[in-house]
């Protein structure tokens, strides 16, 4: 198994199939653990480092759901190929960043990924398409109960699992579900979220774009308390919050679709006959124009297209997936060109 | 160490002052030292400040800071100081060497610094009890606060009995 075997393959969790596909787009669940007696990473030597690195890969190689998996040295790879596997989701952008002793594993079917010496010296995700908090958490519970056997976490009786961080220290847990927010959007409505989750132990991030900007209304929720709850407690709060999320959207939506009716017609319409006849499109104005493609699939507007195809172009239009499909490194114009190709391409089959 | 300004947050923040020839230590918190410091540019304003015509001292040196927390982590050599800096810990025997401070620290991010879930399959029964026990003990706030005390009253009853159980079999808990 290589990276580009990814190029072609359709990831498990952009399916569109999970519960609540139309607003919820995927689940994460990572497990941050560091291994007994070895310092962490930000303290350790380069040769700690590589000691800790090939421990864990060592111990992830007998556990049954990895086998199978790509094995990675961040610095054998080149800088398209870690912005692509940024793009995918499977290692974060500071896991890009001085890559010397830093490792990542990627199951095959994309489902489960570890990165290995990033801030913790595993931090083990699994990813689910739709709202699916539980069966993400149960696949990642039983493979860290595997890895536990082969490697001694540090754990401490009073504190639980010890992180570098004191942010993930306890259970390391973090559960993230991605949500299309378009009418909590519209409606203003968005701002109110971002206060009612803070109070209950969560957080709220816009996911495409840079910090708080919440490029095409799709936002990520998390916990971030991870200390003094069980995981089922933690989970479980998570999942009813944003269950209540998801209806209110849902909601919003259903009056949005009956009151402005021509408006939202008119304003999906548009953004479909854009992304249709473009020459030249930026990432973020594809961004923008599919999350209301998406919206206007769910309102029954547009029949000839499904939300697992919007999520799959959403994915292939990031700029390091134009150029490994190009296969040839492109400039930001010469991208913008391909991308709105891409987009026609897919969106005539 | 409480800040010195509000003395209701810890001082995170170590500045060395110097007023009319006297040294003065202030020790804040992240906001006391947030509008202490645009107070300071306002007074003299920034360009007085980069072009070096106040004195300000920001940040006492490493050794005198863990000098006076007197923290260190005997396995990797990592200061109170150092944590505070960088917000990372260096091990996990960190954990130990910090302990007060990083308890006030975890209750201040998660609400708790007792952990009730997960623990490797390695862990002893008796851990397994403790946890029950701080499961149950958050269980009993939790009912508290919605007012139901009929409920309340029978977990307090089931409490008791396992804190019993529990000093019974372990005598002194080297982790409380
Ligand atoms: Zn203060
Ligand atoms: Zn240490």
């Amino acid at each position: 198994m290589k990276i580009n075997d990814f190029i072609t393959k359709e990831s498990e969790w952009l399916k569109g199939e999970g519960p609540e596909s139309n607003i919820a787009i995927s689940t994460r669940v990572r497990l941050a653990r560091n291994i007994k007696g070895h310092l962490f990473f930000n303290r350790a030597s380069a040769e700690e480092r590589e000691k800790t690195l090939n421990t864990v890969f060592a111990a992830m190689k007998k556990n049954k759901y990895l086998n199978k998996s790509l094995f990675l040295k961040i610095k054998d790879t080149s800088p398209l190929d870690r912005q692509f596997l940024v793009e995918r989701h499977l290692m974060s952008k500071e896991h890009a960043q001085d890559v010397a002793q830093k490792g990542l594993v990627v199951e095959d079917k994309e489902i489960v990924s570890a990165m290995v010496n990033e801030e913790d010296h595993l931090r083990l995700q699994v990813m689910q398409s739709g709202f699916n908090v539980m069966e993400a958490w149960r696949i990642v519970d039983e493979i860290d109960t595997g890895l536990g056997q082969n490697i001694t976490f540090e754990y401490s009786n009073k504190f639980g699992y010890l992180t570098s961080c004191p942010t993930n220290t306890g259970t390391g847990l973090r559960a993230s579900v991605m949500l299309h927010l378009s009418a909590l959007a519209m409606t203003g409505q968005i701002e109110r979220v971002y206060e009612a989750i803070s109070k209950v132990g969560l957080t709220m991030r816009g996911f495409y774009g840079e910090g708080t900007d919440s490029l095409g209304d799709f936002f990520q929720i998390s916990n971030q308390v991870g200390l003094g709850h069980s995981e089922m407690d933690i989970l479980d709060n998570l999942q009813r919050i944003i269950s209540k999320i998801i209806t209110k959207e849902e909601v919003t939506r259903r009056e949005l679709f009956k009151k402005k009716e021509k408006e939202i017609a008119d304003g999906i319409y548009r953004s479909y006959g854009t992304l249709k006849s473009a020459r030249i499109i930026t990432s973020s104005e594809a961004v923008k124009l599919l999350s209301a493609v998406r919206l206007g699939i769910d309102s029954g507007f547009i029949k000839d297209l499904d939300i697992v195809k919007v999520n799959e172009i959403l994915l292939l239009t990031q700029p390091a997936h134009l150029q490994k499909i190009a296969g040839e490194t492109l400039g930001p114009y010469e991208r913008d060109i391909k991308r709105a190709e891409l987009v026609r391409r897919q969106l005539e089959k | 160490m409480k800040c010195n300004i509000c003395e209701i947050n810890e001082a995170t923040v170590h500045l060395t002052e110097v007023v009319n020839d006297e040294v003065t230590k202030m020790h804040l918190c992240e906001e006391c030292a947030k509008s202490k410091s645009q107070e300071m540019q306002s007074h003299f304003g920034l360009s007085d400040l980069l072009s070096g015509l106040v004195d300000l001292e920001p940040i006492v040196t490493e050794e005198e800071m863990g000098a006076e927390i007197g923290l260190k982590c005997p396995n990797c050599g990592m200061t109170y100081y150092d944590f505070q800096s960088t917000g990372k810990l260096g091990c996990g025997r960190c954990y130990e060497a910090f302990e007060p401070n990083l308890s006030e620290l975890l209750i201040k991010i998660h609400g708790s610094d007792k952990h009730v879930g997960k623990m490797p399959i390695k862990g002893e029964k008796v851990l397994k009890e403790q946890q029950d026990f701080q499961r149950l003990k958050n269980e009993l706030t939790k009912l508290i606060r919605a007012e139901e005390f009929e409920k309340a009253a029978l977990l307090r009853d089931r409490i008791k009995d396992l804190a019993g159980q529990l000093n019974g079999e372990e005598g002194d808990d080297e982790d409380q």
